[in-house]
Formats: C-alpha cells, structure tokens, sequence
C-alpha cells in the first residue's frame, strides 16, 4: 500500500500537464525501485493518460521494462497492424504505445527490436498508414515483413484441442522476449479482438482457424509453449462496433486505457469487462476465452488475481 | 549532322529506361508519374483520344519522320538493344546489314486488317499488334518473373540471417494465354531483329507501317548527296531498316525509323538528314519480286484471326470455381464492359502495379477480343485493397478512368453473393465471420443465427466487389461467398455509420 499511497501524494503534488506526466513517470521509477517489493501484480490496468504515459506506468508497477528485457536481448513486438487504416480509426495498435514500447526496449538494453503483423492488407501500406511504422522506426526499431510463408516455420501446438500444429513467424520463435501488443476491438467473427486474436498474426495459415472452430484454434494457439512476456492491451482507443476494420470514427471510443497483464485469459477477460461498459457483450459468446482457461492458459477469474487498478488524472 | 545518332540514343533511352523500370519495379517506390511516358505512345492515345497527343505525334511524324519508332517507342529501343547485343555473338563487324526489298503486301495488309477489325468491334488486332502492349507483355510475363524469383531467392537467405532490408513478393501468376503471346512475340521481335535490324516494325508492327505513309511526305527524311556519294555501301549496311539501296542511291522513306546510323556511317558527308523539297524527291522503290508463301500464310491467318475476333463472344465461363459461372470482373474505373474491352490494349501495366496481385491478364474470359485484358481473380488473401486506386492512376489507354481514392473506394466492380448452404456457420455451426471480418464497408456483415452464432448477410447496393470476402472464405471445396463481376459498373451507395457512443466512461469495469 505505501506504493499507492506514494502515487496518491504524488499525484496531488504534481501533473502540470499530460505532457509531463512522462517525465513525472520515470522519474518516479528510478525512486521506486524497492527492492522489498516481493509480488508484483498479475494485471495492471491504468486508465486517463497518453499511451505512453500508461504504458510506463503499467511498466513500474510490473517492476520495470528490465523485469522482461534484460541487456542484449532479441525482442519482438507483436502489434495488431492487420488494417490499412489510420491510427483514429482503431483498427490497428496505437503507433504511439508501439514507439513508446520500443523506446523501452531499447533503453533496456534490448540488441534488437522487430515488430511485424501478418496483416491482413496489403502489409505496406498497412505498415504505413497504421503510423506503426514510423513510429518504430522512430524508436529505433525494425519492421520486419510477415507477408510470405517463408517467414514461418512449422511448430507443433500439443496442447492445442482442434489445431495441433501450424507455421509462426521466426521472428517470434527466434527471439529472446516478445510483447503481444492488440488493440481492443469489436469483432464480427470472434466477437472480441483482444490479445488472444491477436495471435492470429504470427501465425502463417489462418485459414484453418476459420475452418475448424475459430474460437477453439484462438485457444490453441495460445497455448503454444513461445509466451509473451506481457500481454499489452492498447484501450487508448477502441473499436465498438464494425470490427475488426471498422467503418468511420463513430465506431471509435477513447478510453484512454491500457491493461496490462502476462496472462492471456486474465487480460482478455479484463479488458472485455472494459469493453462491455460501451457495447455489452457477454464474455461466454467470446468462447475462446473460456476454452483458453479451460485449456489452462490462464484464468477468467480476476477476484484470484492480484489487479492493480491506476486511474491518472 | 554526325551527332544526331548519339542525340537519337541518349533520348531513346530516356524513354525506354523509364518504361522499362515502371513495369519492373515491385517495390512501389518508383514516381508513377513515368507513366506520362506512356499516354505519348501512338496507340494509347489513339485510344483515348487524346487530341493533343494524336496532333504533337502526327506534326512530329509530318516533320521529321518515324521518330517514334526510333526515340519514343519502348519496343523500337528493345530492338534495336537486342541487335546491339547480337554482336557479342558475331564477328566484330559493325556494319552488316543488306538492302532488302520491302515486304509492302504483308506490312498493309496487317495494318488494313487491324483497322478493319477495329472498326467492326475488336481490339483483338490492336491488342496483338500495338508495340508498346507487346513490350509491356515481354516484359512483365518473361522479364519481371525473373526479377522477382531473383528478389525473393536472395530474401529469403537474408531473412534467415536476421536480415530483412529484402522481402518477398507475390510473383505474377502464369497465364498460360498471356505467356504464350508475349513469348510468340518476345520470339518474332528477337529472330527478326537479330538478324535483320527494325524489320519487326517494317513488316508487322501497323504502327511502324502507319507511320511509313507518313515519312514517305515528312518535311526532312534522310537524302543522298549525288555528288559526294562514293557508292561505297557503309550507309545501307549501317542501316538496320535495310531500307537503302545504295547502288541507286534511294533510300525507302516509309521504313526509314530515322536512327541516322547511315549518317554516322557515311565518311565522305555523301547521306544527310535534309528538307525533303530542297532539290528534286527520291521516286519511292516498289518491289517486283513477292513471297507468295508469306502472303498465302498471312491472308489465311488474317482471316482466321479477323472470323475469330468478329465472332460475337459468347457467355463468359471461368476459372476456379466450375461451379459457378461467372462474369469476369474488371479492374475500377473500366465503366462497362463494352468501353474497357475496346480501349485496353492488355499492355499489363496495371498487372504490374497491382500491389496485391489481383489483376491477372485473362485468358478467354473476355472472349477473344479481350485476350490478356485484366480482370480480378481471388485468392487467399488476394484481393482488391479498399485503400488502392494504383490501376485506375497508370492506365495509358483510358480503358481506365483515373479514381480517386474516395471514387474508387464506392466504385462497384462487383457484387458477393452468399451461399448459406455452403458456409461453415451452417454445415459446422461454428463462429466464423471471415467474410465479414474482411470486408471494408460492412456489406457483408454478421446477423444473429442461434445459439449465440452469427451468418453473415450481404447489403448488395454497399458490396464493391473487391473480393475480400471471397479470398478469405474458409469453406471448402467451393467457397460461401463469392463476387459476381458486372457489366456497368456504378457507385455503391455509402455505408451507414454507427450510432457514436457518447457517454463517459471513467471506471475499468472489473
């Protein structure tokens, strides 16, 4: 609590303004480094700031981006960049969460830093016009194509219930650490597009999701042995209805929020709860999310879950 | 006078380079403002009746002759490359071509049957025959494949390595049809050039011959000066039209292409490039001798061709599903069927630039006279990307109509067409909404089915037709939802927005 606290007396003090907000965030990272903290919390949700605001302070809560990248590191960022669309319209990650992720990275030391989506348009114009990739590039990241099937190598998901094998993205099978990174979003066919759909991105044949039960392969592909090492769930915006590509703005609503968490199910849960005070949906036609607990991927259960609840203002 | 050959080269390959790589680069990075050095091309702006064009290349042809065979058109430089390079291959002798006689039966007739066969409805022969298209064709079906194989070998081991400053590309697909012509042609054009200069573009090519009539009354043409002419021959063995007879100091101004090689050939200044009234005119050569075999040859091919193309065409049948008939579907911006078929020459720049490799030349989708003319063919994710209008922007003939990117975004190409009994939420009944997920103006959208399911329904006045649906349809072995091409197209109406949410939320909800 006295971390809380902390924060409460902080916030009173300052916040001058947004913008330095994130200079008020690492400052405060570098004097919370407590090394008494034992437990860090399973799922940090921050609502009412900048994208990269509420990522570093999700981060601190975690314990620092250090907890995941440690110097030399080959890191993935895995961001939902499936859509030729502009980053006000939701459909893909926020490209200001992305860059401020990859600024992270690198300043813990990170050697390399990718980020690719196999996306569903054309991937370079997708790439583009997401923002994504100026914003990595910016960052001092790489974008990485994802548009071919030699990009992928066949894995075996012996977990998996329906789908036992597939191709994922070597990027992601080589790498040291990687982030999944979705943004959160209505979705015609899977209901909700959270971290879980997100996985639909590094793998090669997405055809079969389609053809065997979608919402049972979501499951199975997360039990795949290659974790993210955090779960970053963009709420900045999201996306209410018309998903995944959405229409126009009026699909849009700005939550200015960020859910963060290692835990598939626990994230996707959370963040459907969010996503239910603008659209009500119910978590059980989301049925991926239920198979994945049952697959023991995670749980649905937030009461279990230590859940660190941050509102900026 | 002995520069205007180097002249003449350096400004062929501005042309020709530019030309070239437009059609070659895969990368998109190229300005597609190249792609104004196509609407200068006889028959692309013949075609779209480009007024200012047709009467800059008319004044241009009146004044100074075939200039465009020798500087402007694409084919016309490739040829005179593939010459150039033959003598890799032969004894270094630089100057080795001989005086024929012109092939005058076999050059008319072509032009007299193109036209002919255009006027009564077919751009077959145009198709077949204009220069530029056949350049565009060789190089996309057999140059570009190349490249790309090459591009995505060597991606492929640096993406191994880590390295990603490559990435791979969609090859162009084989079309059995296209590849076949643009290697029939790649073929003539090499053997002929190989061996006998321009003499593509003086028997074959009807622009070369059209453009003939012109320079036999072009204001300057190439002249022998009399009385400095040694009758040495350098001059008619320079000339890769084999257009000048020495001997009797003539040369045939009709295939006269103007590359002034004979004037760099000449040493005694005994060739020059002149006004054609100065002194008295050259009396044009005519032949005696005829090859009665080619003619025969040509007549019956020509008629074969001339049945064919006039044949009204029949229903159109296609390609992947056996299943389903279907009207081909035409690039945005082609309007109806009827003006596309007419003006686009399948030159295959728009298949080139397709960033998404849905354009493919047809076969006979579009009956004969619509040989190698694009149409849309899905596939897994192939399909017209919402935000593209690339094709519609580089289409030198106006079988295209320029769209902007709002135009093009409710220009109707097609229309899907769901077929329940086929889709996977009816025979598994399982989510899916693929189609749905994958269409960008919600025409195909998800409506409660049971259990908690949904099935997608389709808005037909909202579908463009841009197959997105279609390419990411997982039923098998027929897909549930396909696109339908039409005949007219129109604009779809704009989709409707969603209610925007208004209320504030300022709790997490968990």
């Amino acid at each position: 609590m006295k971390r809380r606290d902390f924060f409460k007396s902080a916030a009173v003090v300052g916040l001058a303004s947004v913008v330095k907000t994130s200079v008020f965030g690492s400052a405060l990272s570098t004097s919370s480094k407590n090394p008494a903290v034992t437990s860090e919390p399973d799922l940090v949700a921050v609502m009412g700031g900048e994208p990269e605001v509420m990522l570093l302070r999700a981060l601190k809560e975690l314990g620092g981006i250090k907890n995941f990248v440690k110097k030399g590191q080959k890191v993935v960022i895995k961001p939902n960049i499936g859509w030729d669309r502009a980053p006000e319209l939701a459909a893909n990650t926020n490209p200001e969460l992305i860059g401020a992720l990859v600024k992270q990275c690198k300043l813990a030391g990170a050697s390399e830093i990718i980020v690719f989506d196999h996306t569903c348009h054309d991937w370079k114009k997708s790439y583009k016009n997401s923002g994504i990739e100026d914003a990595v590039t910016a960052a001092g990241g790489k974008m990485v194509p994802g548009n071919d099937g030699s990009y992928y190598r066949d894995v075996e998901i012996p977990n998996g219930v329906k789908m036992k094998s597939n191709k994922i993205h070597q990027a992601i099978l080589d790498c040291d650490v990687w982030f999944n990174v979705p943004v959160l979003k209505h979705h015609g066919g899977a209901k909700n597009s959270i971290s879980m759909k997100n996985l639909m991105g590094i793998v090669w044949d997405r055809k079969t999701f389609h053809l065997n039960d979608l919402h049972q392969c979501i499951a199975d592909i997360a039990t795949h042995s290659k974790k993210p090492a955090l779960n970053i769930v963009d709420a900045y915006r999201i996306m209410k209805s018309n998903g995944p590509q959405g229409k126009s703005e009026a699909d849009v609503v700005m939550l200015k929020s960020l859910i963060v968490s290692p835990d598939f199910v626990a994230a996707d849960t959370a963040a459907l709860k969010l996503f239910s005070q603008v659209q009500p949906t119910d978590i059980n036609d989301v049925r991926h999310i239920g198979l994945a607990e049952k697959s023991h991927v995670g749980t649905m259960n937030l009461e279990k879950l230590n859940v660190k609840r941050i509102k900026l203002n | 006078m002995k520069h205007l050959r180097k002249i003449r080269i350096v400004l062929s390959f501005l042309f020709f380079l530019p030309i070239l790589l437009l059609f070659i680069d895969y990368t998109g990075k190229l300005p597609t403002q190249f792609h104004a050095l196509l609407h200068i091309q006889w028959i692309p702006a013949l075609l779209s009746l480009n007024l200012i064009v047709i009467i800059v290349l008319l004044v241009l042809s009146l004044l100074f002759g075939r200039l465009y065979c020798s500087i402007i058109c694409p084919l016309g430089t490739f040829q005179d490359v593939l010459s150039w390079k033959t003598r890799i291959f032969r004894k270094k002798r630089k100057y080795r071509y001989t005086f024929t006689k012109p092939q005058n039966w076999i050059r008319y007739s072509i032009l007299a049957l193109t036209i002919v066969v255009f006027i009564f409805g077919s751009s077959f022969l145009v198709i077949l025959f204009d220069p530029y298209s056949t350049f565009g064709r060789i190089i996309s079906q057999l140059f570009k494949p190349l490249v790309i194989y090459t591009n995505n070998g060597l991606s492929f081991l640096l993406s191994k390595a880590g390295i990603y400053s490559l990435y791979e590309v969609k090859q162009l697909s084989f079309i059995p049809l296209t590849f076949g012509i643009a290697l029939l042609f790649f073929y003539k054009v090499t053997e002929m050039s190989w061996n006998n200069g321009r003499s593509y573009c003086n028997v074959i090519c009807p622009v070369g011959t059209g453009l003939g009539l012109l320079s036999k009354i072009s204001l300057f043409r190439i002249k022998f000066d009399e009385s400095s002419c040694n009758q040495c021959g350098s001059c008619a063995a320079s000339c890769k039209s084999q257009c000048i007879d020495s001997k009797q100091m003539k040369v045939d101004d009709s295939r006269c292409v103007t590359c002034f090689n004979c004037i760099g050939a000449c040493k005694k200044g005994g060739i020059s490039y002149e006004y054609r009234f100065k002194k008295q005119a050259v009396s044009k050569s005519t032949d005696s001798t005829v090859n009665n075999g080619r003619r025969t040859f040509l007549l019956t091919s020509g008629a074969i061709v001339a049945t064919a193309a006039l044949a009204k065409p029949k229903k159109i049948i296609s390609n992947n599903d056996s299943i389903y008939s279907r009207q081909p579907i035409m690039p945005p911006g082609a309007g109806n069927l009827e003006h596309f078929n007419a003006h686009c020459t399948g030159c295959q720049l728009c298949v080139s630039k397709c960033p998404m490799q849905v354009l493919k030349p047809a076969g006979l989708q579009y009956g004969i006279s619509g040989i190698t003319q694009p149409h849309l063919i899905f596939s897994t994710e192939v399909f017209c990307t919402y935000n593209c209008n690339i094709c519609t922007t580089v289409c030198p003939t106006s079988a295209l109509k320029k769209l902007t990117i709002p135009e093009k975004k409710v220009a109707q190409i097609g229309i899907a067409d769901f077929r329940k009994e086929k889709c996977i939420v009816f025979t598994e009944e399982k989510d899916c909404g693929a189609c749905s997920e994958h269409c960008p103006t919600q025409a195909v959208h998800m409506i409660p089915y049971k259990d908690g399911l949904t099935i997608p329904e389709v808005t037909k006045d909202l579908c463009i037709g841009c197959g997105a649906c279609e390419s990411i349809c997982p039923a098998k072995p027929t897909v549930a939802i396909y696109v339908e091409g039409v005949r007219n197209q129109v604009k779809a109406k704009k989709p409707a927005e969603a209610k925007k949410f208004e209320k504030k939320i300022d709790s997490f909800g968990f």
